[in-house]
């Protein structure tokens, strides 16, 4: 998978846009802006959880049993999963917990998770990758082959492992985001360290070191500004990505632990659910669809009006 | 239609739509006549349409947006009116084309042998035996030695030389009337570009195949072809017999053309006497390089051989060298951008042979380099001005000051100093060349250094940017090492010449004797290789 | 290219030794108590004293880690007094929840596994390459836009997700297929394949989208380059342009590709296993985790990251054999 993430990021783009630009060409691609709509309704919707819960005048945690069906194993009365003026999206079967609240809920903690992540990812491999480009022969021999052991580690599994031996006491999302960070940060420092290097060789970049520059000036400000565009790229295809990692997790039972939820838990449960309750798989499904496609369009975007002439996911004439 | 014409084009023009509904005339009615067995030689810079022109006649634009209208007779066909299929089998059959870049225009993947079958089985349906032979006997009239072994290997194994000759085997294959040559040496040496030349030549008179040959190069054109065609912004500009065109042009723009084009032969230009203290010696310099591919290996490339000369203050002294001479990385040893293995450097008395970077700090003002490639010598994303005022900056002058200074100098340069908020990518090569000057100057340095610093420009953008170097170098006092490919470009600027060969220094004098009395070998065959206006 | 293979060979037993260093850390040097680990839940006091012996937890670490790496070549015995269990080389530890060493227990759910993720590549080369090769071709086109549109669509999707939309429109509402229950090969293939359809599907759609997008890509490149000029300018038919020489270019790239992601088979398993209930090496570690079993867990850890670097340095080696010109440093 990181493989081609970082073919997808694309080499920085020689007319590079100015501030200006990038935001014209932004606002013009309307899938991207639909994109960008949804992330930020749902980062909002996320962040304002208890209010948005308050308004509804439910909580997430109240038991409801007398709005199930126990003859049916605990399904809730009416279509939808009860779906309805008091309960906005239904409730859970057998018991009967607000939907609405536990899906608010879980869209904090995945996005906690997910931006959580992106913040150790690009600090390790940032950090490590302009040590491993600029740095002299030894630095880079042994950095790069730390950074190639970073990326064949597969990640998941040892996230599983990791998860399986620490104490349940440890808050799940902070370990989440050290786990599938600390695993992740490979991707990064393989992009950053091969711009870095291919920067370096530049002509302007000798005519810094001819004006005298020490290696600092040159790093912070003829360098870094370079990579920066597919810097951002990269990271705004991260973010989606960690999403599913932390949902896959919390499915797999891993992760996220009740009575926390996270859509990807939430997912694990509603698995047996799926036919006398399609509501139940579909709220989180759902959610989770879409905020997914949201962030990746909105990253597919962001790196076509950076760099126009980039691969893109959405395809256009080259 | 004038008789013996094997190609007769009348009023082509070919419009390329933009994204904003306007359209961009690449060739604009344009007409000539090929003769058949005939050389003629398509002449332009960048943007002149010719090369837009030859793959018109190949019929190469339908898969395009572009539009092409006028008339391509190729005997009594038009090109422009036949259907798809039919343009398919003229192409390699009746008329054949060969590209700039060989390395690129050839498969990777596939041997060269079987590709030339492939082209000649395609047209001629000959069996997979036949064919195979077919390709070794072209390779083979090519001058490619042991072709029936050679035949089997893929294109990067070949030298680039060896490789253009295998893609005009490939053109030779199904012997076409016509040959179609875009830049066919623009990308070789020169000693290489002269036995091509020779070699399409000699096919030439072997088969009667006719010649169109497609170049920015005024010297290939005079010594390959008799007729010339002159473009200038998509137009038709001049036609003629070449030694008339060429020693009485008619049009402003061809003069122009001509006028600034070096030469080799010719007065040569006068020269002031520099003083003979020597600002820059080195001695002994040698630059090794692991080759790559195997750490293990012991091999080491030596880029630079045990080279002793010295710079005299004042003076410009040429650097001339094919590629892999050596000549960048002596250039780049003398800013210290690279650290000699072994060798000295004596700059102004000082050794600064492996002085530490932090030692060096205060002479970088006094060193400075301007670079081949317009898009790489400037950072795409500061503005121009930033770019020009930066070395003041890292030398302690204080932001306002530093702008003001490369505001300046922008004038100086000869570009317009309001525009210092602009970015890169917004003005031409020439204009980026002269930002790198304007750069390299702003420490008021001793010593400049140019590394081919107009080999990537048009003839007319280079005159003009040597003519600003001599002005630069009367005001400022400079001393200048001119390195560069181009022998009649070092011959204009430079008062002594240095000739580089695998590294080594082959011949050090006074450019005039240089030119006109070389002593060694190599120099001589340099010099003889390159093709003179006539 | 033997020094190549030689260094390369070095260089993946360095890795793989790290790994298993790492594995030992997390899962017997680091623990607190790894006999209470190891053991499991419910686990009590004469049991626990037991298992010390067996694990050798009384000795000195080096040591342990000496009886950990014997185990893996040679084979190890744990024997605590009369009650010996042996562990035949490459040992990969012990299950005492299960009683079995771990790499039976592997070689026990290895089939389903592998039934599924070739399954699922086979199909997702299929539909992925041909969808980018006709999204390619079609360029701008209809049938480019609609298959770009879908990528996208499935390629957002995570697996379990789609594995569940799948399982509720093809097994809730059209009743189409029965929720699927591992058939082996050898018992009855037709079977077999037809309850594995939909895990194949789940698991290759993601991959389709990127393979698809990839191709797709990788052919536009192709075309626009120089040698496919040339061949045009000699007047070879298009579909010879295409069907040989830019296929090959295109191709290369995802065939290497494939063999890098062939070697996270174990990762998209997981997901799939647990949604659909197949008892494959995916499964088995996710439970072993809620369970606990830190042995079965280390050992699969293990053996995937060793299937990850085997299968990086077999893509490396591919791609240099299909693409001469690649200078392997």
């Amino acid at each position: 998978m990181t493989a081609e993430l970082i073919t997808e990021a694309g080499a920085a783009p020689e007319a590079p846009a100015r501030g200006r630009q990038v935001r014209r060409r932004l606002y013009a691609d309307r899938m991207a802006m639909a994109g960008l709509v949804i992330a930020v309704v749902m980062v909002v919707a996320a962040l304002a959880a208890p209010l948005l819960v308050h308004l509804e005048g439910q909580d997430a945690t109240t038991y409801h049993p007398e709005l199930l069906d126990s003859a049916r194993g605990g399904v809730p009365r009416g279509s939808f999963g009860g779906a309805g003026g008091a309960h906005w999206l239904g409730v859970e079967p057998t018991t009967g917990r607000d939907l609405f609240a536990r899906a608010l809920g879980g869209a904090r903690i995945s996005f906690l998770v997910a931006f959580g992540t992106l913040i150790v990812q690009i600090l390790l491999g940032v950090g490590i990758g302009l040590a491993a480009g600029l740095g002299g022969k030894v630095a880079d021999a042994f950095l790069g082959r730390l950074i190639d052991l970073a990326i064949s580690f597969p990640q998941l599994i040892f996230a599983i492992a990791l998860l399986a031996i620490v104490p349940g006491t440890f808050p799940r999302p902070i370990l989440l985001m050290m786990v599938i960070g600390l695993f992740g940060w490979g991707g990064t420092a393989r992009l950053v360290r091969g711009q870095v290097l291919s920067l370096r060789t530049r002509d302007y970049v000798s005519a810094a070191r001819l004006s005298g520059a020490s290696r600092t000036r040159i790093a912070l400000r003829e360098i870094l500004p370079g990579i920066s565009a597919p810097l951002v790229t990269y990271a705004a295809l991260l973010l989606p990505n960690n999403m599913i990692s932390e949902a896959g997790l919390s499915f797999l039972g891993i992760g996220v632990r009740p009575p926390a939820s996270s859509w990807g838990q939430m997912l694990s449960t509603a698995t047996t659910w799926f036919q006398a309750d399609p509501t139940y798989v579909l709220v989180p499904g759902l959610l989770l669809l879409v905020n997914v496609l949201a962030f990746t369009v909105l990253a597919d975007g962001l790196r076509t009006a950076l760099d126009p002439k980039a691969p893109s996911l959405r395809g256009g004439r080259r | 239609m004038s008789d013996a014409a094997v190609l007769s084009v009348r009023d082509l023009t070919v419009e390329f739509p933009g994204d904003d509904g306007s359209s961009l005339r690449a060739v604009d009615a344009v007409s000539f006549d090929l003769a058949a067995g005939g050389a003629l030689g398509i002449v332009g810079e960048s943007g002149s349409g010719k090369s837009t022109t030859a793959l018109a006649l190949l019929g190469l634009h339908r898969r395009s947006s572009a539009r092409v209208s006028g008339q391509i007779l190729l005997g009594d066909d038009d090109v422009n009116a036949l259907d798809d299929e039919a343009v398919r089998r003229l192409r390699g059959h009746r008329i054949a084309m060969i590209f700039q870049d060989p390395l690129s225009a050839l498969d990777p993947y596939y041997r060269i042998g079987d590709q030339i079958s492939e082209v000649y089985r395609t047209h001629s349906g000959a069996s997979r035996r036949a064919a195979w032979a077919r390709a070794v006997e072209v390779l083979d009239r090519v001058g490619i030695p042991d072709a029936a072994r050679r035949a089997r290997a893929r294109p990067h194994e070949f030298s680039g030389g060896m490789r253009q000759r295998a893609l005009i085997a490939m053109a030779l294959a199904c012997e076409p009337e016509i040959l179609v040559a875009d830049e066919p040496t623009s990308a070789l040496d020169v000693t290489v570009q002269a036995q091509i030349l020779d070699l399409i030549d000699d096919l030439r008179a072997d088969t009667g195949m006719a010649l169109l040959l497609v170049t920015h190069d005024l010297g290939v054109v005079s010594r390959s072809v008799e007729r010339v065609l002159v473009m200038q912004n998509g137009r038709a500009v001049e036609q003629g017999p070449v030694g008339g065109v060429l020693r009485a042009p008619a049009e402003p723009y061809t003069r122009a053309l001509l006028a600034a084009v070096p030469r080799l032969d010719g007065p040569a230009p006068s020269r002031r006497t520099p003083s003979g203290e020597p600002l820059l010696t080195v001695t002994g310099l040698t630059r090794e390089f692991r080759r790559p591919g195997g750490g293990l290996r012991r091999d080491v490339l030596r880029a630079v051989d045990d080279v002793s000369l010295d710079v005299r203050r004042g003076e410009t002294l040429g650097v001339v060298g094919e590629s892999g001479s050596g000549k960048t990385t002596l250039a780049r040893m003398i800013v210290r951008l690279l650290t000699p293995t072994s060798g000295s450097i004596v700059f102004a008395g000082q050794d600064i042979t492996d002085r530490p970077e932090r030692e060096l700090r205060p002479l970088r003002r006094d060193l400075q380099m301007v670079f081949q490639d317009p898009v790489s010598s400037l950072n795409p994303r500061r503005t121009v001005g930033d770019s020009i005022a930066d070395p003041l900056r890292v030398q302690g002058t204080d932001d306002r000051a530093a702008l003001r200074t490369a505001r300046e100098l922008m004038e100086r340069v000869g570009l317009d100093a309001s525009r210092h908020d602009r970015y890169p990518h917004e003005f031409s090569g020439g204009q980026r060349q002269r930002m790198g000057i304007a750069r390299a100057l702003s420490l008021r340095p001793r010593l400049l250094v140019c590394d081919e610093p107009v080999s990537a420009l048009d003839v007319s953008t280079q005159a003009q940017i040597l003519e600003l170097l001599e002005d630069l170098q009367e005001e400022y006092e400079l001393t200048i090492v001119f390195v560069s490919h181009d022998l009649a470009v070092v011959r204009q600027v430079s008062d002594r010449v240095a000739v580089m060969h695998d590294g080594g220094l082959v011949e050090l004098a006074d450019a005039e004797e240089l030119y006109a009395s070389p002593r060694h070998d190599y120099t001589r065959t340099l010099l003889a290789a390159v093709p003179a206006l006539a | 290219m033997t020094r190549y293979l030689l260094r390369r060979f070095a260089s993946t037993v360095v890795l793989l030794l790290v790994m298993v260093a790492f594995v030992y850390v997390i899962f017997y040097a680091l623990p607190a108590n790894p006999a209470v680990l190891v053991c499991g839940k419910g686990c009590g006091g004469g049991q626990l004293a037991a298992i010390d012996h067996k694990l050798g937890l009384d000795q000195p670490e080096y040591v342990q880690f000496w009886h950990f790496l014997e185990g893996i070549f040679v084979g190890r015995d744990y024997s605590s007094g009369p009650d010996v269990s042996h562990c035949a080389a490459p040992c990969l530890g012990f299950s005492f929840q299960n009683d079995q060493p771990v790499l039976s227990l592997i070689g026990q759910r290895l089939p389903v596994s592998l039934s599924l993720t070739t399954g699922a590549m086979v199909l997702w080369l299929v539909i992925g390459v041909s969808a980018g090769v006709l999204s390619a071709l079609r360029v701008g086109r209809f049938t480019d836009r609609a298959v770009t549109a879908v990528s996208v669509l499935a390629f957002g999707a995570p697996i379990f997700v789609s594995g569940m939309l799948l399982l509720m429109l093809f097994c809730g509402y059209l009743h189409w297929l029965d929720f699927p229950v591992y058939v082996p090969l050898t018992d009855d293939p037709a079977a077999w394949a037809k309850n594995l359809l939909l895990p194949w599907f789940t698991l290759a759609i993601a991959q389709a989208a990127v393979y698809a997008r990839l191709t797709r890509t990788g052919m536009l490149e192709t075309l626009s380059e120089d040698h496919i000029l040339t061949f045009r300018a000699y007047g070879l038919r298009e579909r010879r342009i295409v069907g040989r020489h830019a296929m090959r270019g295109t191709l290369t790239p995802i065939i290497t590709l494939s063999a890098y992601d062939f070697g996270y088979i174990l990762v998209g398993a997981m997901l799939t296993e647990t949604l659909f209930g197949l008892p494959g090496l995916g499964q088995l570690i996710v439970q072993s985790s809620n369970n606990v079993d830190l042995p079965v867990v280390a050992g699969l850890t293990l053996v995937a990251g060793a299937a990850i670097v085997v299968a990086n340095t077999a893509a490396d080696l591919l791609y240099a054999v299909v693409d001469r010109r690649v200078v392997l440093t």
